[in-house]
């Protein structure tokens, strides 16, 4: 049996930490929102030339004054992406974009994406992701505190947050866009990690009737080395999946995919060291669960 | 838990069968219709356009507000009403009456069956709202007045936009209502949209005006551009025929001087005006004003009274038939912004499937892999059930034609990931069961028995992420969101039918020959 519980306290000044972090960061750096919430134009350009590159490319669109303007490298090297503000919201941008560049790169470059977000759209956009983050943490909240004691449902939510905080936190660091696969890669946490904290729950909660005699502090370790192998394969099986979409899938669910590795890692992790320790702060006892049963 | 009627156990071979043969028929052609269904790519994976038009209804609102000023000076003159001061600001209608008529008005606009107030009787709120601000009336559209006129405004717009797109001949676009200002537009296989969306730009507002050189004119004088840059003139607001008088329209040569034309045939009372304006109007400029602009002024030089015509102005092949185009589908009842537009060329379709299928291949494969290598025999059977899941999958979104995207491709890897979990749980749970209880049987029967509520609860909290995600995402991620959700039913059966099957099978079997996990 491993101790996790000898660690419990160095973890939890370790999750504090990450979380403030991750708070620090998301309200001073703010995340990189990608043109899905900022609005904006973005292209996907395949070139068949080597003149095409990155810092060409950028001469070429810095002069059209579009306001803002990124180009890089797209997964392979004759492939760019290139995002701009669209300030004006001008209508044929692209069309202007096409004639300027036939000047200078001919025919030796094609669209292969464009995406072109109004500002209107991008509010929208932005506002239902962060409703549908909020309503699935709710949801989440409600259906913990049915299934469950309110103790185990603090637990839990801690565990939730710590997990799309961190997550966030990362993304923000190192400056990766948060994009609508983002949201969906988010919501899939908040899902993932809610049903590793409940399989461990569960087991505590059994294990609660069974001993009397056990404190928490013990009891939460015996559950967790019971359910550890299951939370091994299952974070085993589901990060190789996850895996093979990062490196094979295609540079569009890049960011999707290295999303949801982050959250299972983090959820994983907080369903042991967060979502416990809670049940250990608030002195949970065979007495918590047998009194639901009574009224019940 | 153990047990299985025979009855069971054929019920869950066809149901297998039955999904596995639906999902091969991506693959194969029946000639069944039944069996002809097909899981629809999205534009993510097949290429195309999507397009968010959105209607700027002001122009609708101004209009219909200016019409009604007149409806309610003639039906108020024959009451012997007298309405003052009529102006039109921001949206609503302010004018002044009599202080004895004031409330004879309003009494007029608030009551239930008013002749100029509809819509009381079957929404039970008027279409329009009026308000006494003391020195004079204001009266605006109330909500369920504008949400009629925004409505009806989309209804007249999807049509045209329908018109046009037909016009230019895609194949199977979707054009649907979003809301009741916005129109969505879905072009598959479509890589380049600019002609689409050029044509979808112009409201094609055409009217035929005469020039006049004195601003006297009866019915007043706005100065309008030429489309060329030729200096304004000012053309009379009198309108001698628009858009909707004609017939057809199509493009042409002109053999006289080589020019591209548009030729056009106007309808019997669109003929009669302009017959009658071309014979009044001989020496005159007549405007072509299409959206505001000068097309062309020719001067008339005869009277024209066969009702066909022809519009020149300077056009390319290019621009006639676009023009062409426009005028036979009639025009827009409000102009339309493309405030949203994602445009996917056919071979970053085509990669990004084979990419999502590299990926699915290699990470089933990887899960296969390790779960042989952690359970042996119990692997097998895991992954025997996993290939079939697999397969019930693909069948359930073949049989409602769902629309697989590439985050959808990404929602069945990790459905693959995720769905050994309830396996794990349950053989992980009969270890533990092993460790007191001899009978295998027995042991099996408990690991099943005591894993079931962690198995339900673990699901249900990924459906409802799910179940999230498909009501608030869009696009491509609605498309996550289906094969999430479809997956953790055809996991839990497959898992719940299938894998407890064949362990029930191998176990009662092998009841005796000690530790079976």
């Amino acid at each position: 049996m491993i101790a996790f519980n000898k660690y419990y306290n160095h973890f939890n000044v370790l999750s504090s930490a990450l979380i403030v972090i991750s708070l620090l960061l998301l309200i001073f750096k703010g995340l990189n929102f990608g043109i899905d919430f900022k609005g904006g134009t973005l292209i996907e350009l395949r070139s068949t030339d080597t003149k095409i590159n990155v810092s060409s490319l950028r001469d070429k669109f810095s002069q059209m004054k579009l306001g803002d303007v990124s180009v890089k490298k797209f997964g392979s090297d004759n492939d760019f992406l290139i995002k701009f503000e669209n300030k004006d919201n001008k209508k044929n941008i692209i069309e202007e974009i096409k004639i300027n560049l036939d000047k200078s790169f001919g025919n030796n470059y094609d669209f292969r994406r464009v995406e072109n977000v109004g500002p209107k759209v991008s509010a929208e956009l932005l506002k239902s992701g962060v409703i549908a983050i909020s309503l699935s943490l709710a949801i989440m909240l409600i259906y913990i505190w049915v299934r469950f004691e309110w103790q185990f449902s603090l637990g839990a939510i801690l565990a939730l947050f710590h997990d799309v905080i961190v997550t966030l936190g990362v993304f923000s660091l190192f400056s990766l866009e948060i994009n609508l696969s983002i949201i969906a890669a988010v919501l899939t946490i908040v899902g993932y990690s809610m049903n590793d904290t409940v399989v461990i729950f569960d087991r505590v909660r059994e294990n609660l009737r069974k001993y009397s005699d056990i404190k928490i502090f013990e009891l939460t370790n015996i559950s967790i080395n019971e359910t550890l192998s299951r939370t091994i394969i299952t974070s085993a099986t589901t990060l190789l999946a996850l895996l093979a979409i990062y490196f094979f899938g295609g540079e569009i669910l890049k960011g999707f995919s290295l999303a949801m590795i982050l959250g299972v890692v983090f959820g994983t992790y907080s369903s042991i060291y967060i979502a416990n320790t809670v049940l250990v702060r608030l002195r949970v006892s065979q007495k918590t669960v047998l009194r639901e049963d009574d009224s019940n | 838990m153990l047990y299985f009627s025979k009855l069971r156990i054929i019920f869950i071979t066809i149901f297998s069968f039955l999904f596995i043969l639906i999902a091969s028929s991506n693959l194969f052609k029946f000639d069944d219709s039944f069996f002809n269904k097909k899981i629809n790519l999205g534009l993510d994976l097949q290429g195309g356009s999507y397009l968010l038009l959105e209607i700027d209804n002001e122009p609708v609102i101004e209009q219909k507000l200016q019409n009604l000023t007149t409806t309610f000076r003639n039906f108020f003159k024959d009451k012997d009403i007298k309405l003052n001061n009529i102006k039109i600001d921001n949206q609503n209608i302010f004018f002044n009456v009599n202080e004895e008529n004031k409330q004879k008005v309003i009494d007029i606009f608030k009551d239930e069956n008013s002749e100029i107030n509809p819509y009381y009787p079957r929404f039970k709120s008027h279409q329009l709202e009026i308000e006494d601000l003391g020195f004079n009336l204001k009266i605006n559209f109330s909500r369920q007045g504008l949400i009629k006129l925004k409505t009806s405004s989309q209804d007249q717009a999807i049509e045209i936009v329908r018109r046009r797109v037909d016009e230019v001949g895609t194949n199977e676009p979707n054009i649907l209502k979003r809301g009741n200002s916005r129109i969505l537009v879905e072009l598959p296989g479509l890589d380049d949209p600019t002609r689409i969306k050029s044509l979808l730009g112009k409201t094609a507002n055409l009217t035929f005006r005469f020039v006049t050189q004195n601003d006297e004119d009866r019915f007043g004088v706005e100065k309008l551009e030429y489309e060329d840059g030729t200096p304004p003139v000012n053309v009379s607001k009198r309108i001698i025929i628009s858009g909707e008088n004609l017939l057809d329209a199509q493009p042409k040569m002109d053999t006289q001087n080589n020019q591209t034309i548009v030729s056009f045939t106007l309808d019997r009372v669109g003929a009669k005006r302009f017959g009658k304006a071309t014979s009044t109007g001989i020496g005159k400029q007549l405007a072509i004003v299409l959206d505001g602009k000068i097309i062309s002024a020719p001067v008339v030089r005869d009277t024209i009274a066969s009702g066909a015509g022809q519009i020149s102005g300077g056009f390319t092949f290019q621009s006639a038939t676009d023009l062409a185009l426009l005028l036979r589908s009639g025009a827009l009842p409000a102009p339309l912004e493309i405030i949203e537009e994602r445009t996917v060329g056919p071979d970053l379709g085509q990669d990004s499937i084979n990419a999502g299928m590299i990926a699915l291949s290699i990470g089933f494969l990887l899960v296969i892999v390790f779960m042989f290598v952690k359970y042996r025999f119990f692997g097998l059977i895991t992954n025997f059930t996993l290939i079939i899941n697999l397969f019930i999958l693909l069948g359930v979104l073949t049989l409602f034609e769902a629309t697989l995207t590439l985050p959808g491709i990404a929602g069945i890897i990790l459905t693959v990931g995720m769905a050994v979990d309830a396996n794990v749980l349950i053989f992980e749970r009969i270890k533990e069961e092993l460790k007191d209880e001899k009978n295998n049987i027995l042991a099996f029967d408990g690991g099943y028995t005591k894993s079931r509520t962690a198995i339900i609860d673990a699901n249900i909290t990924t459906l409802l992420a799910a179940v999230i995600l498909f009501f608030m995402g869009s696009g491509p991620v609605k498309g996550f969101a289906v094969t999430l959700g479809v997956g953790i039913f055809t996991t839990l059966f497959s898992v719940y039918f299938i894998a407890r099957l064949f362990t029930s099978l191998y176990v009662t079997k092998n009841k005796n020959n000690g530790k079976l996990i």
